[in-house]
């Protein structure tokens, strides 16, 4: 243990005399690890935005959305076929064991009044349940409830946006806003949710119960999808199957004209992306720590070269191969763990200042920190070892006459 | 008691690309405790190559060497570093310490691959005892190129005596010093050799090699002379007269 402390010393000694060398060898190491922390924080910073955005969207969400619909030979896109109704959404409620929440869905834009002003938004005709799967909270008053569907009430629940775009500040619960010149009382205010993973901004919207929009806005009979909470993510797939043999058996033997997406799915495709992403970038960065183990190894072995007379005389005094080759080892084991070190405090340091100043995502994790090092450290023992090895097998006549 | 250095039939070949060189051609000898020899002989003699194989650098192609009383031939090479560390101290011509290290720490060096602990205060402790040995007691913290050559060899003989050796292998030790300074590392070697410790010596200087005790005189690998020095100078008297004579230059 002594001997092995003293073997310590002498390596640091080593690196203490030749400062700039040092500084310049571990700059590769530096810059290596300061990419793999930077890069990878980043990544997993994506990473969990994009996961964040998913969740925004509700748990165990499963939406069908109404097929193309072919008439005369010209086939129209997913959702022009008009065949999902407000009896299906009510049947799946009903026939499909494991869900927990259904909300058949109406989309129009529309202008709204409000306050003497206007503003063009979102108009969204719902159940009661669509806040429950959207995991969507309510900042003032209450969502209207089953009955107010029921008697396709003229009761509104608006978008934080719309608030503010036509309350300015006030509170706009009890208030009444003008859609196609109805008027609907307004009974919550929804808490905000930001822009969604789709790039449109969520709280632009207003709600009001799926009987009265179709009655009073669109005066269409059918939903433009019907949103389906699972219980849970497991049930997900099997409930997807059992909605999609429901529907079909309402069209007895005609082509599908619907089609029912799991929010898994979509999930899936986003943390794949941002996993290939996180994979390339720690992969890039990879390679530039690959090259700075090479500058070690360089430098070690102009290091032995230079010092062979050193070598022979720790030899010709007592020092066995062992000794020789533990000395280079943790001369490059040292070069390599404090550049690493170094490269972590910057790469930390990088992704703090990416956070902040540029409102990037970027996400250190420990496990990326403690990886970097134990690589930093594999990286000086494997690229240390050859030319230390070297010096260890010198011959001490050889190396003493060296000049 | 056996002899210290006790060899028989000792040859060494080397390969230098196609030619064979045969430097040392069967030497036996014999030296006792206390001994101070010095081996003599023209370059190409075979004298560096026996004092490589005497100091367990080398091992000999054939024949047989017992060093105090150990059969060092056919040890492997960890086992020659451990008897080089615990039995054998190091002078060489060109000095050989390491540079940018204090004098201390280049005396401590043997210390540090010593197979017993030897805790750092210890260390330090006896690399001390062994500067003062030399009369350099105050030059502790001072690097190889603030010191001069005859200072150099100094620490190098400090370095040599650290781990409290058996045997003291000097080559060339006083090659690259002026008369004045080689005759104080003789009279150093001469105080070392009165407290006991067994001294070899490479060197072709006739006049250095008048103050050791005894001459091995070498030509093709092999001994051709060996005899005992019959008026040794001794250092100390031949410092003063020098000293005297660098006076009178003044004087006059």
């Amino acid at each position: 243990m002594m001997r092995f402390l003293a073997t310590i010393r002498i390596a640091l000694r080593a690196l203490r005399r030749n400062k700039l060398r040092t500084f310049l060898t571990m700059l590769g190491m530096i810059i290596g690890v300061t990419a793999v922390i930077a890069m990878v924080s980043i990544g997993n910073g994506a990473k969990s935005q994009v996961e964040g955005q998913i969740a925004s969207l509700g748990q165990n969400v499963l939406s069908v959305f109404p097929g193309s619909l072919s008439s005369g030979g010209a086939r129209g896109g997913w959702g022009s076929a008009s065949t999902l109704t407000p009896d299906e959404a009510e049947l799946i409620a009903r026939e499909v064991p494991g869900v927990v929440g259904v909300s058949g869905e109406v989309r129009d834009r529309q202008q709204v009044m409000a306050n003497g002003l206007n503003w063009n938004t979102m108009i969204q005709g719902e159940s009661p349940d669509y806040l429950s799967i959207r995991a969507w909270g309510l900042s003032e008053g209450a969502m209207f409830s089953e009955t107010d569907v029921r008697s396709a009430a003229k009761v509104a629940v608006i978008g934080k946006t719309v608030a503010d775009q036509l309350f300015a500040g006030n509170d706009p619960v009890g208030e009444t806003i003008r859609i196609r010149n109805i008027p609907f009382k307004i009974v919550g205010v929804l808490t905000s949710k930001g822009v969604s993973f789709f790039g449109s901004d969520q709280d632009d919207t207003v709600i009001i119960p799926n009987t009265s929009a179709m009655r009073r806005v669109t005066g269409r009979q059918y939903l433009s999808a019907i949103l389906i909470q699972a219980s849970a993510p497991k049930e997900m797939a099997r409930i997807q199957t059992e909605i999609a043999t429901l529907l079909q058996q309402r069209r007895s033997g005609r082509e599908p004209d619907f089609t029912v997406r799991s929010q898994l799915e979509l999930a899936e495709a986003a943390t794949a992306t941002s996993r290939t992403m996180t994979a390339l970038l720690g992969g890039i960065a990879c390679v530039s720590l690959l090259v700075g183990g090479i500058g070690i190894m360089n430098i070690m072995l102009v290091s032995v070269t230079e010092r062979t007379r050193e070598i022979g005389i720790r030899m010709a005094v007592g020092a066995k191969g062992k000794d020789i080759l533990l000395q280079f080892l943790i001369e490059a084991v040292t070069l390599s763990v404090i550049g690493g070190v170094i490269g972590i405090v910057l790469g930390v340091g990088i992704s703090k200042l990416l956070a902040t100043k540029m409102n990037w995502p970027a996400l250190t994790s420990v496990t990326s920190i403690l990886v970097a090092f134990v690589f930093s450290a594999a990286v000086g023992i494997f690229f240390g070892f050859y030319p230390a090895r070297k010096a260890s097998s010198l011959d001490p006549i050889e190396a003493l006459r060296y000049e | 008691m056996n002899a210290i250095i006790e060899i028989d039939g000792v040859h060494k070949t080397y390969q230098t690309g196609d030619v064979q060189v045969h430097a040392v051609r069967g030497i036996s000898l014999r030296i006792e405790r206390g001994e101070f020899v010095a081996i003599m002989g023209a370059s190409g003699s075979g004298k560096s190559t026996l004092m490589n194989i005497l100091g367990c650098l080398d091992r000999p192609t054939s024949g047989r060497y017992l060093l105090d009383d150990i059969d060092v031939s056919d040890l492997d090479r960890d086992e020659l570093a451990e008897i080089r560390n615990e039995k054998i101290g190091f002078v060489f011509q060109g000095f050989n310490l390491l540079s940018r290290t204090s004098a201390l720490e280049n005396i401590e060096l043997p210390t540090l691959y010593s197979s017993k602990t030897i805790s750092a205060e210890e260390q330090r402790r006896r690399a001390l005892e062994a500067l003062e040995l030399v009369g350099l007691k105050d030059r502790a913290d001072h690097q190889p190129n603030q010191l001069s050559g005859g200072q150099q060899q100094r620490v190098a003989i400090a370095r040599a005596l650290v781990n409290e050796p058996r045997l003291l292998l000097a080559d060339e030790p006083t090659g690259n010093l002026d008369t004045q300074t080689s005759i104080e590392v003789m009279g150093i070697f001469q105080k070392l050799n009165a407290q006991g410790i067994t001294i070899v010596m490479v060197t072709h200087e006739l006049d250095i090699a008048s103050y050791t005790k005894r001459n091995v005189i070498m030509r093709d690998g092999q001994i051709v002379t060996d005899k005992l020095v019959a008026d040794r100078l001794n250092a100390e008297k031949e410092l003063s007269e020098l000293r005297e004579a660098q006076k009178a230059i003044k004087l006059s």
